[in-house]
């Protein structure tokens, strides 16, 4: 009995703890552009990404970041997740790091072996999305702000319920100059 | 807007079957008041205090459960004569000639319409947004489907309503007997800007509607001055192009509305604002504050791309 | 029969000393009465209702005026979700079943309801629902799909967060509550009745609790597995309505609406069977045509059953079937109407005293007639696909839910709060109350009619002012603070009635039920001797009521189990006592409940203290059976 009256408070802070983060909607707001569009388009990316994901307990920007996984095609070669011509995003395998900061950088700059660089293409608080949705795929964020099944033929298990998968990282290249 | 000035056969009925409904609902509702106020002011007021009376008053009663009856019975009868001129005015909607029909496919989405025109053969297809234009005295089929959430599509000057449910397509028909300006909106709540999802049906004489057809399958102009061309390079090379199509351009992306002719619309972002080039300007610089929770993000352009992005959208007649 | 002369003393911790704060907080955490347990849940129904008419408040200021900067889309929708949600799930049913709970058992004259602890916890689990869809609200999980939650809007791919679970896991709470109330009352009402009581005798308001208690067994089921497979398609991922797997959005339609149909009914019949006392009393005479009126409560719960594709007259359904519904929705109005017609000649036939129980009554036939016009033309398909969705739904359903069901409760109010508090409300406030809601309701909702007509959907944050629905929304809108005031009297009413209202006998209104046989507040247990009844109206026949029964115990306390037809004694039936036990399986219910909102694993680890709670409450005690074997004589 008491077991169960003192669970309902811990119950309590942990639901405040953790839902003031993940059911914020913050719609974007306009920002000074980073990246100069029309004479580099080009050329990646210069400026240094901000320090960590800020998205990863935030539920709307994940799902966010689903939608512009399929809608800027991310699918076409990363198919759901699990590979195709492009290398897998759920496992445990992160060439280019899975920090988030690593992540943005291979999104904005593209990598080699036909990674595109999506600078200025995506917006930076966009690219911040699609960050934390890939992440989501290997269970690195947070599983009750993860985003659930698609109202899609069912690929892959959904984000919320996939089990984490501590990335195997060899030292993260640094990004390049 | 209204569901009682209607332009077409569709909505006409069902205005039809609205006064028949308003008139006997109405004489019922008077009648029903009526006794009430009646019962009350002319019922005996005995004293505060006289005794309650559980055996009195069965003198009247026979009386009382004959009114009753006779009224039970008028009122099914009225209602079974509403359910007929319910069917009857169902029969009279579903019985619309779509011979010869203008085929459009539909698509809702999170905040938009999409609209592709199926009339003639398959090089005479186009898709725009958010405004159709029809010929007066042709029906009009349409194919509704939905790419996320529940919509409905409510034009109440022509016709009632019809769903756009994902995982089904459902056909709708009508027809504008009278040209105008139709105002339609979504009528199934479906997200933060169910608010701001209007679409306007312009019906327009044969011949005009025949004029803007061929006017939206023709691809967009090629820009003639410079700061257009730059802003057609802009469009192409920064987010607008992840999304937007423009025909006659690499830009075919398929998840926001078709930009061939935009500036060539009334309105913009789904009916909310008049299109004009400061509105449009506007839009693209920060839809989120028109818009609160919209798939377009804000751009991040710097003045001298955005002004010739506006130029180039300017030319999109 | 005699009472035992040696009483067996329980142990201590069931019989706290009288005056000790602490006890006294145990007594009431742990009360089996009735009337406790009733009149909590009319309480916090009603400060559940202040909670989402404060929600309508703020909703009726942004829409007052075009293009409204108040409130942005996101709190708006919660806002009128949380609205909507309050007063279906929050309100209108659980404060109906309070009355009920309150009433029956004094109105078939026994001494408590039947399996009470049962009642205790079900409200604890009603509190607890409550207190956690409106933490949500105010940690930003508030529901923001509106209060029937269509998918996908509410699935996993579009439901962003948590707040649809905490939606759905309030459906679960509130009809695990409803559900478990229902099956009291039913028992109560067939099995405890007053020797006497047949069911040709049983009062028109315990008919109508007794036929909505059947329609919440079977409605009830369909929004909880509705609710349980939305939960699971958005934490496990099934797909019971994804079409891409087979599944389908239109499942969640018929599931909810099958049970939401017979929702407004739930909310509608105990207030039919409300309005019945009153008239009566009012009019000094039993209401006409009692079988019929009976007959019209069951036949309109059957009915009620079949509408619910009403709700879906824009989807792509096929038309023939469509109609079918257009007709069964036509033909509900004619028990209606019976009702009506037979009220109207009690009051002809009476000799009518315009008290403000009275009025409320009255207002009830405008109103509630006003809605039931629109509600005929909108069960028609075609005039339906032009106003389903828009704001002349919103003002029929109003006009159903505040004439129908809010004017005959705040009627019933008045009228029974001499008996639950022993002291009289103030008429002449009553009569400002009743004046200032009835032009307030009508002065709100009259004009969205024409804007639904206009074009006005519904749901929406904002609107621009080309559309010409300024005019109308702000006229709303004053109305809506008319209403304000009108409850804000009724407020002061109670509180002052509370202190300085005039002292109220048994009976004050010379009314004929049962529950007006005994002193105001009623003293537990409800009857010493209860009666035997001869009549049905028990307080006016002549022999109404026909002898005492005697020699019931007092510990334990007893009631008298009759037959269900022509209510003839059949054995005693020892009445649970006092007990902490529903309290702590309701807390334990609510941590599993709250933890499956979260992960899959709080079902099985959940269940663990809910069993052992409910064995520890279900677990038959040493000293009940030597209180039973004290007070056994044999034949």
């Amino acid at each position: 009995m008491n077991a169960s009256r003192r669970m309902l408070p811990v119950c309590c802070v942990c639901v405040s703890l953790c839902a003031c983060e993940r059911e914020a909607r913050t719609f974007p707001a306009p920002s000074p552009p980073p990246v100069p569009a029309s004479q580099e388009i080009a050329a990646p990316a210069r400026t240094a990404p901000p320090a960590s994901g800020p998205n990863e307990k935030n539920a709307y920007a994940m799902s966010e970041g689903k939608r512009l996984f399929h809608w800027y095609n991310c699918a076409g070669c990363h198919a759901e997740g699990g590979g195709d011509k492009g290398p897998a995003l759920m496992d445990d395998v992160w060439i280019y790091g899975s920090a988030p900061e690593n992540i943005y950088a291979t999104i904005v700059e593209g990598r080699p072996n036909g990674m595109p660089a999506f600078a200025g293409r995506i917006t930076p608080e966009q690219t911040w999305q699609i960050v934390a949705y890939v992440r989501s795929m290997s269970g690195l964020v947070a599983s009750t702000a993860a985003p659930g099944r698609d109202d899609a033929i069912a690929a892959h298990e959904p984000e919320s319920r996939s089990e984490r998968k501590p990335p195997k990282d060899a030292a993260p290249p640094a990004p390049t100059p | 807007m209204s569901a009682l000035l209607p332009a077409g056969p569709q909505a006409a009925h069902v205005a039809a079957l609205w006064d028949v409904m308003l008139v006997v609902t109405g004489i019922v509702f008077v009648a029903i008041v009526a006794a009430t106020i009646v019962a009350v002011a002319r019922a005996r007021r005995g004293a505060a205090d006289a005794p309650s009376d559980a055996a009195g008053a069965t003198a009247g009663e026979q009386r009382s459960h004959r009114i009753i009856w006779a009224a039970v019975l008028a009122s099914t009868v009225l209602l079974a004569g509403l359910v007929v001129a319910s069917a009857v005015t169902d029969r009279a909607l579903a019985s619309l000639p779509t011979d010869g029909a203008l085929r459009i496919t539909l698509t809702a989405h999170q905040w938009w319409w999409e609209a592709t025109y199926e009339d003639g053969g398959v090089h005479d297809r186009f898709t725009t947004a958010n405004e159709l234009h029809i010929p007066v005295g042709r029906p009009v089929l349409f194919t509704l489907a939905a790419s996320d959430v529940i919509h409905s599509l409510w034009v109440p000057e022509l016709s009632g309503k019809k769903d756009l449910i994902p995982g089904r397509v459902a056909p709708h028909a009508w027809r504008a007997d009278r040209a105008g300006t139709y105002r339609g909106v979504c009528a199934e709540f479906c997200g933060y800007q169910h608010a701001h999802m209007a679409l306007l049906v312009i019906a327009e004489a044969p011949d005009a509607y025949a004029a803007w057809a061929e006017r939206q399958r023709q691809p967009a102009a090629e820009p003639a001055d410079d700061a257009a061309k730059r802003g057609r390079d802009v469009f192409l090379t920064s987010t607008c192009a992840m999304c937007h199509a423009v025909d006659g351009t690499t830009a075919q992306a398929q998840r926001a509305p078709n930009l061939t002719h935009v500036a060539s619309r009334r309105t913009i972002a789904a009916g909310t604002l008049a299109n004009s080039p400061a509105n449009r300007a506007a839009w693209i610089a920060d839809p989120q504050a028109i818009k609160p929770g919209a798939n377009m993000p804000p751009h991040a352009l710097r003045p001298e791309d955005a002004r010739a992005l506006f130029a180039y959208v300017d030319t999109l007649q | 029969m005699s009472v035992a002369t040696t009483a067996v003393t329980p142990p201590s911790a069931h019989e706290p000393e009288r005056g000790h704060a602490g006890a006294r907080i145990v007594n009431a955490l742990a009360t089996v009465d009735h009337k406790r347990i009733g009149l909590r849940f009319i309480v916090t129904a009603f400060a559940f209702a202040l909670a989402g008419g404060v929600l309508s408040g703020l909703v009726r200021h942004q829409l007052a005026a075009p293009q409204s900067t108040f409130l942005g889309p996101d709190a708006y929708d919660q806002i009128f979700s949380m609205h909507g949600t309050t007063m279906m799930f929050l309100f209108a049913v659980p404060v109906m079943q309070g009355m009920a709970l309150y009433l029956v058992p004094l109105m078939v004259g026994t001494r408590n309801i039947a399996f009470p602890r049962m009642a205790a916890y079900a409200y604890w689990m009603y509190l607890a629902g409550g207190i956690f869809v409106y933490a949500g609200l105010l940690l930003n999980i508030g529901p923001d799909v509106g209060w029937f939650s269509y998918v996908p809007l509410a699935g996993p791919q579009y439901g962003v967060g948590k707040r649809s679970d905490f939606w759905a896991q309030l459906i679960t709470f509130t009809e695990v509550s409803s559900l478990l109330i229902a099956i009291s009352v039913i028992t109560t009402a067939f099995k405890l009745r007053a020797p006497g009581m047949s069911l040709d005798r049983i009062p028109l308001f315990v008919w109508a609790m007794l036929v909505t208690s059947f329609m919440i067994v079977f409605a009830m089921p369909a929004v909880m597995l509705a609710s349980t497979e939305l939960l699971l398609d958005r934490l496990v991922g099934t797909h019971f309505f994804n079409p891409s797997e087979g599944g389908d959005p239109l499942l969640w339609q018929h599931l909810f609406w099958f049970f939401g149909h017979p929702e407004v009914y739930l909310i509608f019949m105990p207030a039919l069977g409300m309005m019945s006392p009153i008239i009566a009393t009012f009019s000094r005479r039993p209401v006409v045509g009692y079988p019929a009126m009976v007959l019209s409560l069951i036949a309109t719960a059957f009915l009620s059953f079949a509408l619910w594709v009403h709700h879906m007259f824009a989807t792509a359904i096929p038309e023939l079937g469509k109609t079918f519904f257009t007709a069964a929705s036509m033909m509900i109005a004619i028990p209606s109407a019976v009702q009506i017609f037979c009220w109207i000649a009690t009051l002809w036939t009476g000799r009518v005293r315009l008290t403000t129980p009275l009025l409320f009554v009255l207002g009830f036939f405008v109103i509630l007639t006003l809605g039931g016009m629109t509600g005929i033309m909108v069960a028609s398909v075609p005039l339906d696909l032009q106003v389903h969705d828009t704001y002349f739904v919103v003002a029929h359903l109003h006009y159903v839910l505040i004439g129908g069901a809010v004017f005959p409760l705040l009627g019933a109010v008045y009228f029974w709060f001499p008996k639950i508090t022993g002291r009289l409300l103030s008429e002449r406030l009553g009569r400002w109350h009743f004046a200032l809601l009835f032009v307030g309701i009508n002065v709100t909702f009259f004009p969205m009619h024409q804007l639904g007509l206009d074009g006005m959907p519904r749901r929406i944050y904002t609107y621009a002012a080309e559309t010409g629905w300024g005019p109308l929304n702000f006229v709303a809108s004053v109305g809506d603070m008319i209403t304000d005031v009108a409850m804000l009297l009724f407020a002061v009413n109670v509180v002052r009635s509370l202190w300085r209202g005039a002292v109220a006998g048994p009976n004050p209104w010379d009314a004929a039920t049962l529950e007006w046989a005994v002193a105001s507040p009623p003293p537990s247990p409800n009857f010493d001797e209860p009666p035997i009844v001869g009549g049905r109206e028990p307080l006016w026949d002549a022999g109404g009521i026909a002898g005492r029964v005697r020699g019931l115990a007092h510990e334990p306390p007893e009631a008298l189990v009759t037959t269900v037809v022509d209510a003839l004694p059949d054995h005693r039936y020892a009445l649970p006592q006092p007990t902490l036990w529903p309290l702590v399986s309701a807390l334990a219910t609510t941590a599993l409940f709250v933890g499956s909102v979260f992960t899959p694993w709080a079902v099985v680890w959940g269940a663990v203290p809910v069993g052992a709670a409910m064995t520890r409450w279900f677990w038959p005690r040493r000293w009940e059976y030597r209180q039973r074997i004290a007070v056994e004589r044999s034949p």
